[in-house]
This record gives C-alpha cells, sequence and structure tokens, in this order.
C-alpha cells in the first residue's frame, strides 16, 4: 500500500542526498526522538510552560518536513504558533491528533525503511 | 558525490538531533570535517578551543540561542572573521535577516537542499580563504594593525586623497656587495636589512607598500590616519639608521660587508588605494609628493647624508629633532627647486 502521509517526492530527494544506507539511521533517529517531543509537550501542558512546548513542536514541525510528511508537519506549525503566542489553552484537540497522526506516518517511515 | 575543492573544518550547531545528522552527513559527504555541538554554550566552548573555517548556526536553541552565539563570536577578536551560515526553517526568515544584518555571511533553509547546501558551503569556505590569503599577504607589509583596518575597511576603496608621509629606502653601494660575496649570501644580508627596517617603520605605524631589489617605499599616515605622519617617519627613519649601526656591527664581527643606506622623505597630498586584482591587492599611494620623496632619496647620494626629507616634512618635526637646510635643488622633472633638509638628529 503507498504511503499517504509522506510526500514521496521529498522523500525520494532525501533518499537521494543522503543514501540508502542513512536514511534508514535517520528514520531510527525520527522515530527515537518524536515520541520524546510528544512526551515534552504534553509534559509542558502541565506545567503550563510555553517555551518548552513551543521548542518541541517546533523540532517536530521541522523533523516532520524533512521527511515529506507534511501534514503532520503543519500540525506541529500550528502547535508552535500557540506556544509561541502562548495560547496553550486554546489547544484543544490538536495535540492528541497529532499524536494520532505521528503513529501513521511512524508505520510508513517503518515500511519505507524496510 | 563529488568532494569539495578543499576540505575545510566546519561546526555545525543545531539542537535538533534530525537537522544535526543530516547536515553533517551531507557535509561531510563533500568531504568536509564536520564537528557537532548541541546549543550554544557548548558551540562556544567547542569554537575557542580549536579553530573552525565555518559555523552552521541554528537559531532556536535552548540555553544560548543562535542570536547569542552571532553576538559572542562578534566581540571575540579570534573568532569575529569566522564565517555563519544560518540554518533555519523557512518560516523564520524574518529573523534570519536580522542575523545577516548582524554579521551572519549567509543562511540556509530547512528541510536542506542539498545543491543549495553545497554552493553556500564553498562560497563562504573560498571567501574565507581568500580573506586570510589576504591579511597573510597584509600581514608581510604590514603591522597588525594596519592589516586589520585594511581588512575591516574592505577592498571596495576606490582612489582618494590622504595627507601623509612618503618614504623611499635603498642601500647606497649594495651593487658591489653582490658581485662580491656568494648568492646566498648576499640574500641572508637583504633578509636580515629588510627585518630590521620593517621593525623600526612598524614601530612608528608605517606601512611598507613596495620593496624592489634593495630598496623599499613606506607611507606614513594612510591607510590609517595619524597627525603627526611626519614626525614618525623621521624617527622611524632615525631608528632604522641606528639599527643599521647595530647591524654592520654584526656583519663586521662575521667578515662580511657592510652597508649605508639613504633614506628620503616627503610629505603632503596624495592618492591611496589599492591596486592589483581581487587576489593580490597591495595598498599604494601616488602622486608628486611620492615622486618627491624618491627623488630625494636619490640625492642622498650626492649630499652624502643619510636622510634627506623636504620642507613640508621639516616643519611638521617637534623641537628635538635638528634638521639642518641643504638648500633648494632643481631635481629632474620638477620645474622649481625644492628646499631640502638634512636630518641630523
Amino acid at each position: 500500500m503507498p504511503p499517504t502521509e509522506i510526500d514521496m517526492t521529498t522523500f525520494e530527494e532525501l533518499k537521494q542526498m543522503s543514501g540508502a544506507d542513512f536514511i534508514g539511521e535517520l528514520i531510527d533517529t525520527y522515530l527515537e526522538d518524536a515520541p520524546q517531543l510528544i512526551k515534552n509537550m504534553k509534559s509542558s501542558l502541565t506545567t503550563n510552560d510555553a517555551e518548552v512546548f513551543r521548542r518541541a513542536a517546533h523540532s517536530f514541525k521541522s523533523n516532520s518536513a524533512t521527511f515529506g510528511a507534511n501534514r503532520l508537519s503543519m500540525l506541529a506549525k500550528e502547535l508552535e504558533v500557540l506556544g509561541k503566542e502562548n495560547k496553550l489553552n486554546e489547544i484543544g484537540g490538536r495535540l492528541d491528533s497529532l499524536e494520532e497522526l505521528y503513529g501513521i506516518v511512524a508505520k510508513e517511515l517503518k515500511e519505507l525503511h524496510e | 558525490m563529488m568532494a569539495a575543492r578543499e576540505p575545510g573544518h566546519l561546526l555545525v550547531v543545531d539542537d535538533n538531533r534530525v537537522n544535526r545528522l543530516l547536515l553533517a552527513h551531507g557535509l561531510e559527504q563533500q568531504g568536509h570535517e564536520v564537528a557537532l555541538a548541541e546549543d550554544g554554550k557548548i558551540a562556544m566552548d567547542m569554537l575557542r578551543d580549536k579553530p573552525f573555517d565555518l559555523v552552521l548556526l541554528d537559531i532556536d536553541m535552548p540555553r544560548m540561542d543562535g542570536f547569542q552565539v552571532l553576538e559572542a563570536m562578534l566581540q571575540d577578536s579570534n573568532l569575529h572573521d569566522v564565517p555563519v551560515i544560518m540554518t533555519s526553517a523557512s518560516d523564520e526568515l524574518d529573523r534570519v535577516v536580522k542575523c545577516i544584518e548582524m554579521g551572519a555571511e549567509d543562511f540556509l533553509t530547512k528541510p536542506l537542499n542539498p545543491i543549495l547546501l553545497r554552493a553556500r558551503v564553498n562560497a563562504s569556505l573560498e571567501k574565507k580563504r581568500l580573506r586570510d590569503q589576504q591579511l597573510k599577504l597584509f600581514r608581510t607589509f604590514a603591522t597588525p594593525e594596519v592589516a586589520e583596518e585594511l581588512m575591516k575597511s574592505g577592498f571596495a576603496l576606490g582612489g582618494k586623497y590622504v595627507d601623509a608621509t612618503a618614504m623611499f629606502a635603498d642601500i647606497r653601494s649594495f651593487t658591489t656587495i653582490a658581485e662580491s660575496q656568494e648568492p646566498a649570501v648576499t640574500i641572508e644580508l637583504l633578509n636580515n636589512y629588510f627585518a630590521l627596517m620593517f621593525d623600526a617603520i612598524a614601530s612608528y605605524g608605517g606601512t611598507v607598500n613596495q620593496m624592489v631589489g634593495d630598496g623599499l617605499m613606506a607611507v606614513f599616515g594612510a591607510p590609517i590616519t595619524m597627525e603627526d605622519h611626519r614626525e614618525r617617519a623621521v624617527r622611524a627613519a632615525l631608528d632604522m639608521v641606528d639599527n643599521l649601526v647595530v647591524f654592520n656591527a654584526e656583519q663586521a664581527a662575521l667578515n662580511r660587508s657592510q652597508v649605508n643606506i639613504g633614506i628620503g622623505i616627503a610629505s603632503g597630498q596624495m592618492i591611496a588605494g589599492y591596486t592589483g586584482t581581487q587576489h593580490r591587492a597591495t595598498y599604494t599611494c601616488v602622486g608628486d609628493t611620492v615622486n618627491l620623496a624618491s627623488r630625494i632619496e636619490a640625492h642622498t647620494k650626492i649630499a652624502g647624508r643619510p636622510i634627506l626629507i623636504d620642507e613640508h616634512t621639516c616643519n611638521g618635526l617637534p623641537e628635538n629633532i635638528a634638521a639642518e637646510s641643504l638648500g633648494p635643488v632643481l631635481f629632474k622633472g620638477k620645474l622649481q627647486p625644492v628646499n631640502i633638509f638634512g636630518v641630523t638628529r
């Protein structure tokens, strides 16, 4: 089944640039770091630390864009902006959506890796 | 991928591991040696510890962000010439602009485009190499302060009028010496001689901008303006003559030839600027004043005095430097005779 969340043009470019071996390492790094970033976002909500939230969302946005996970990156960007504007109370269900979407992206990346 | 023409020592600063890996991998593939720092504080420690040719710097980082690193680098005299390429998300261009205004060399947006990465890194490294080369060239001809000033003012300087003092110095009986001894001994003599003369000139803020055979030309009061450039030139000339006494004593002890020099000095308006090409440029002064200094230097042979100066230079000397009027001399190519003075001390 072809990926639905990964833009394959971006992904192929990245693969070409980094080589088949290295993209595996890069995917592993992304999959290792992303859950930690989500964890940081969640914990910063409980401590009401908008700066920590913003930075985690910023990294999430950047890393997702690197692999062509554009919808996920856009969602992370929305969260980054809310953090920047100190509007953590307006996040609503966005963090849950992000986690859910990340689940799909992670699965697709793992498949591409194999 | 093709390796870069000349590899550089690069520092990648980014708090994001994926970005660090990606950048390091891309740069290593291009043949560069890459070190990694995960925030600004670590980066500053690394920069102060060993030299880097280029820094790729993220803006958004914990502890010490890209702005703070850039500012700290610009304030550090050992680091302010190290080029910095900002790496940032495409939606933070306003912050990148601020970094460029502060002094960053260039920028790259993430996700990175490998072709742009290669082009910008190579361009920055090339500029750095050129700057290092020029600085090295200047340091052989000028004091570190002058070299620094030249680097800061840049190479776009066209010609301009400056009020300065020109000095010409030549070894008098050099030709006979050159014919009477081994070539290697002659070159050694020249090197020792120039080292002594350069020291004297540099200690009074002068810049040597020409060396031809056994002769040299120096300028005082340009490119850095100095009110007392006339006095500085004459004091440097006196030191040169003193240094030569020591030099001759050493030569005599080695049973080698001794030398006498002639120094001609004139001051006033001259045209100063860079001549040459981007790759090899020299700071030069030209004009009537410079020609006059050269003629006066040649006249030391006839006058039998080591230091001769023109009237304008003489008028700028303090009382504790004695100069004796030698009357007017009509130089070749000049319509009016010029009053010449011999510096006695």
